[in-house]
């Protein structure tokens, strides 16, 4: 489709100085067996494409799944009617002399594994499922993956040509134990880029025999104790804490106002840049393409600017927020390749991409080895923040008592709480690179219309202090 | 739409093969979106998206494709091609147990032509009347297409023009009213008003606002913020499904929990505006009583529920969740709501709400948008954004006072991956108590 759909956008026509094409084909298929029965498969071909009109001091989109000639010059007719209705009434005076002209692709990466037949992975899963069996109190067990191949293609009238691509082999799974009005679920997702190849070093194998006994240890264990205590946040927790109380924070349209009916605005500030404490100093974070498994590697964002690594806070001080072209013009600060949609029928708004914690100097067994009374928590079940991204409260499938330096118990419903504005203050330790982990989360939501997109995030353990942690109802 | 619709299903269905069914089924809209933010346009654009479902069914095997169709001549060979690859794979495929799709036809059709003002009209209404305002908004407007057919010769039909124009009005200092519009027809007039309503609100909002220590206050929900609170308990709190597994939220009333007697809640699809057939084919019943005076009932049950629990459907979606939700008036006059509350917080919205402690059903959240402090049925000062921690048996339970008598119809303005169908029917709550963490 590319090639000929390259041809119809050269033949297109518009009063606009400057247009756009965004295309994308994506196949998706899922696999999942439940209670030992195969979930009936789905697959689903979506493609269309949006074309984008600029003119002077207005902007427009229509997004069609009509890729005729006729269909394509019919939504840029319409894109263009918009950028002219709204040339005298738009909050920033588009300029088409500033819209990037990118060229350049993204090829996926060879194969490592041969692919499993479709059987053979629906044996594989149920194989999970059914080892997932091991005990009368587990009430539902379940394992599946989803496949996923997306092209793209995004044309500028000025020249700009930029092909991408990207796989997707993504396994989950849950098992949930029940004993009275009691019910503990531990679950699994290996949320990276890839192909099958990506299951042998998962983890996937063998997660239906481990989240089962998880579950059941959860049901027998003790409510996370209340009170301050030290937090020890595993990698795949630290993903919701960054993703909620950095990365959203941090998004230039919350600052700009944008998101203010929806999603909300930001603590944060344009005047912070530079010289805002947002953690201690032992805090780095990134906006970093560079790490190709993770979930959100990609070569351009949506607005055709090219991703590479920022450091967005540098030893615990904010330098700048993740804000893609558009949004930089508008608040005159540098950002990242952070423009992104979720679809063809969705136009890019400012998103974390990749959002990682870069890894410190600290073992596991250090900083556990530090704490006097502490909870070590690890995958997130309850994630709730306020709409400038500041009180927050979180929970977690799993918890771990720390005592005198070691773990001394499981413990169920662990939860912490606090300010995102103080919170990352109160971190103490970072993990080396032997705790550093990539993760990602397939449905971060945002946007008017709505968007849920992929991000990735990685990080290393991290250990904060004085933290208001508390358990669930009852003892 | 619909006779390209019926027109593929026709053509598909006559190409089937001897012992195969097939299920077809169409989501699409015509939408205009446009945000505002400062009083201006942000983004304004149009999507036309249109995706067919095909489901293939042989021997008690099934396999389902969705893709995106362009609405014209290249349709057929799309649609012939994902039948192709479906017959191919339902060879390897082991019989479904739990399959279950409607078998007696019953078609159906409801077509509602709305008044929908232009966008461009829309937007300049929208930007003369937030002049000199910090408006930030959003606008969905358009035309959504929901169809079904199957090879029994079923074919059911959803069309219907909506508009739903939300929009929240800000002082500085973050501190804002949301309020909004929606319908089918479009008044410039009610358009006014309502943002003058809204408009009004903003002078409370100017009192210097108040910090409130962590604790429990009595408190006022509006039916805004009681929406995202039973929204929430939707979250598998009425699906067949999560009861068998002891996952839902309500686990307790299933082990003799009550809540408030004053509480009886309905999936209320004759009063709702969602289509009224879900995508195995099977037509919804009228109303499904879920909670009866504060007492657990009916659940709502897939097919694929009724047949591995050895249930009846109700034609409830894959989901299991109300898209139809129906709240039973109270006895509180909505004039009389603050001199009920006298002293504590009246909240408009609450935001973000998630589980705590999900199989106790215990429910954390924010308030957001306009929050007061009232003292004596009077509103003396905005209150900054709290987080509450509670349970469902406590808010709905013991210290729920009592329901407003009028009740506000809510159409969901979601639009993830589509616009959404769904809606609520609320009134406001009354609490004895809100517990308040942070």
């Amino acid at each position: 489709m590319p090639d000929s759909l390259r041809n119809r956008f050269l033949a297109l026509r518009s009063a606009a100085p400057f247009w756009s094409l965004r295309y994308i084909e994506e196949t998706r298929e899922s696999l999942a067996v439940r209670q030992d029965t195969l979930e009936p498969p789905g697959l689903a071909v979506d493609r269309g494409a949006m074309l984008t009109a600029i003119a002077e001091g207005g902007h427009g989109y229509c997004a069609t799944s009509d890729l005729s000639a006729a269909g394509l010059q019919a939504a840029l007719d319409r894109a263009t009617a918009w950028a002219e209705t709204t040339r005298s009434a738009s909050v920033y005076r588009f300029d088409p002399r500033r819209m990037l002209a990118p060229k350049g692709e993204r090829r996926v990466p060879p194969g490592g594994a041969p692919a499993l037949s479709r059987r053979e992975l629906a044996e594989l899963l149920a194989e999970e499922c059914r080892r997932a069996k091991i005990d009368d109190r587990i009430v539902e067990r379940y394992a599946g993956v989803e496949l996923c191949e997306l092209e793209q293609l995004y044309l500028t009238n000025t020249g700009g040509e930029v092909r991408q691509e990207f796989r997707y082999a993504i396994p989950h799974a849950h098992v949930t134990a029940n004993r009275g009005a009691e019910t503990q679920t531990r679950s699994f997702l290996h949320a990276q880029q890839g192909g099958l190849g990506e299951l042998a070093r998962s983890g996937f194998i063998g997660a239906g025999a481990r989240l089962a006994d998880e579950a059941l240890q959860l049901l027998a264990a003790p409510n996370c104790p209340s009170g301050k205590a030290d937090l020890l946040l595993m990698p795949d927790q630290m993903m919701l804490q960054v993703h909620e109380s950095v990365g959203h924070p941090l998004e230039l349209d919350r600052i700009l106002g944008d998101e203010r009916n929806y999603a909300g605005t930001s603590f944060v500030t344009l005047d912070m840049l530079g010289r805002y404490a947002y953690g201690s100093p032992l805090l780095n974070v990134t906006y970093d393409p560079s790490i190709p498994e993770e979930l959100a590697s990609f070569a351009f964002d949506d607005e055709g600017t090219p991703a590479e690594k920022v450091w967005l806070i540098r030893n615990g001080i904010l330098e700048r927020p993740l804000g893609g072209h558009l949004s930089q013009l508008r608040a005159g600060v540098p950002g990242a390749a952070a423009a992104r949609a979720s679809g063809w029928n969705r136009p890019p708004i400012d998103r974390m991409a990749n959002l990682n914690v870069e890894p410190g100097t600290s073992s596991a067994a250090d900083m556990i080895g530090s704490i006097e009374r502490g909870v070590l928590m690890r995958t997130n079940v309850s994630w709730s923040i306020d709409d400038s991204r500041n009180k927050f409260q979180f929970g977690c499938e799993w918890g771990e008592l720390v005592e005198n330096g070691r773990i001394t118990g499981v413990v169920k419903n662990p939860n912490y709480r606090g300010i995102s504005a103080t919170f990352w203050r109160s971190l103490k330790a970072v993990g080396d690179a032997s705790t550093f982990e990539v993760h990602g989360t397939l449905y971060c939501g945002k946007g008017e219309p709505n968007q849920a997109i992929n991000v990735g995030h990685a990080a290393p353990a991290c250990l904060f202090s004085g933290v208001d942690v508390f358990g669930g109802e009852g003892p | 739409m619909k006779d390209h619709f019926f027109g593929l299903a026709d053509r598909l269905n006559g190409k089937l093969r001897a012992g195969e069914t097939l299920l077809c089924s169409l989501d699409a809209e015509r939408s205009d979106f446009v945000r505002f933010n400062r009083g201006r346009v942000r983004q304004a654009g149009s999507v036309q998206q249109r995706f067919l479902s095909v489901r293939l069914v042989r021997e008690r095997r099934q396999a389902a494709a969705t893709v995106a169709i362009a609405g014209d001549g290249e349709d057929w060979e799309l649609a012939r091609g994902a039948v192709a690859r479906l017959r191919g794979d339902l060879a390897q495929l082991p019989e479904d147990p739990w399959l279950l799709i409607a078998e007696d036809p019953i078609s159906t059709e409801t077509v509602r032509r709305g008044r929908l003002a232009a966008p461009e009209e829309v937007v300049q209404q929208v930007v003369a009347a937030a002049a000199g305002r910090d408006l930030v908004g959003f606008l969905a407007s358009g035309t959504i297409y929901r169809g079904f057919a199957n090879a029994f010769g079923q074919r059911n039909w959803h069309e219907v023009d909506g508009f739903n124009l939300e929009w929240s009005l800000f002082l500085p200092g973050d501190k804002a009213v949301k309020s909004g519009y929606a319908g089918f027809d479009w008044e410039p007039a009610t358009f006014a008003a309502k943002l003058e309503a809204a408009a009004g609100e903003l002078a409370l909002l100017a009192l210097p606002p108040r910090t409130l220590a962590p604790g429990e206050h009595r408190a006022y929900l509006g039916p805004r913020a009681l929406d995202e609170l039973v929204g929430l308990i939707c979250w598998g709190g009425f699906s067949a499904r999560a009861r068998a597994t002891k996952q839902s939220p309500l686990l307790r009333m299933e082990h003799g929990a009550t809540l408030s007697p004053k509480l009886t809640l309905l999936e209320n699809t004759e009063a709702g505006v969602a289509p009224r057939f879900q995508h195995d084919g099977f037509v919804k019943p009228a109303s499904v009583t879920l909670i009866a005076n504060g007492r657990l009932e009916h659940a709502l049950v897939s097919p694929r529920s009724a047949k591995e629990y050895g249930l009846e459907t109700n034609a409830a979606n894959a989901r299991e969740s109300p898209e139809s939700l129906d709240m039973a008036a109270g006895g509180l006059e909505p004039g009389e709501a603050l001199a009920a509350l006298d002293t504590g917080l009246r909240i408009g919205n609450l935001w973000y709400l998630n589980f705590s402690d999900r199989p106790a059903g215990r429910i954390t959240g924010m308030t957001r948008f306009a929050t007061f402090w009232v003292e004596r049925g009077r509103v003396v000062a905005p209150v900054s954004p709290m987080r509450f921690d509670d349970s469902i048996y406590r808010m709905l339970g013991d210290n729920l006072v009592d329901l407003t008598r009028s009740r506000e119809l809510l159409l969901d303005p979601s639009t993830y991956e589509q616009r959404s169908t769904a809606s609520s029917r609320l009134p406001g709550a009354l609490l004895r108590s809100l517990k308040f963490t942070l």
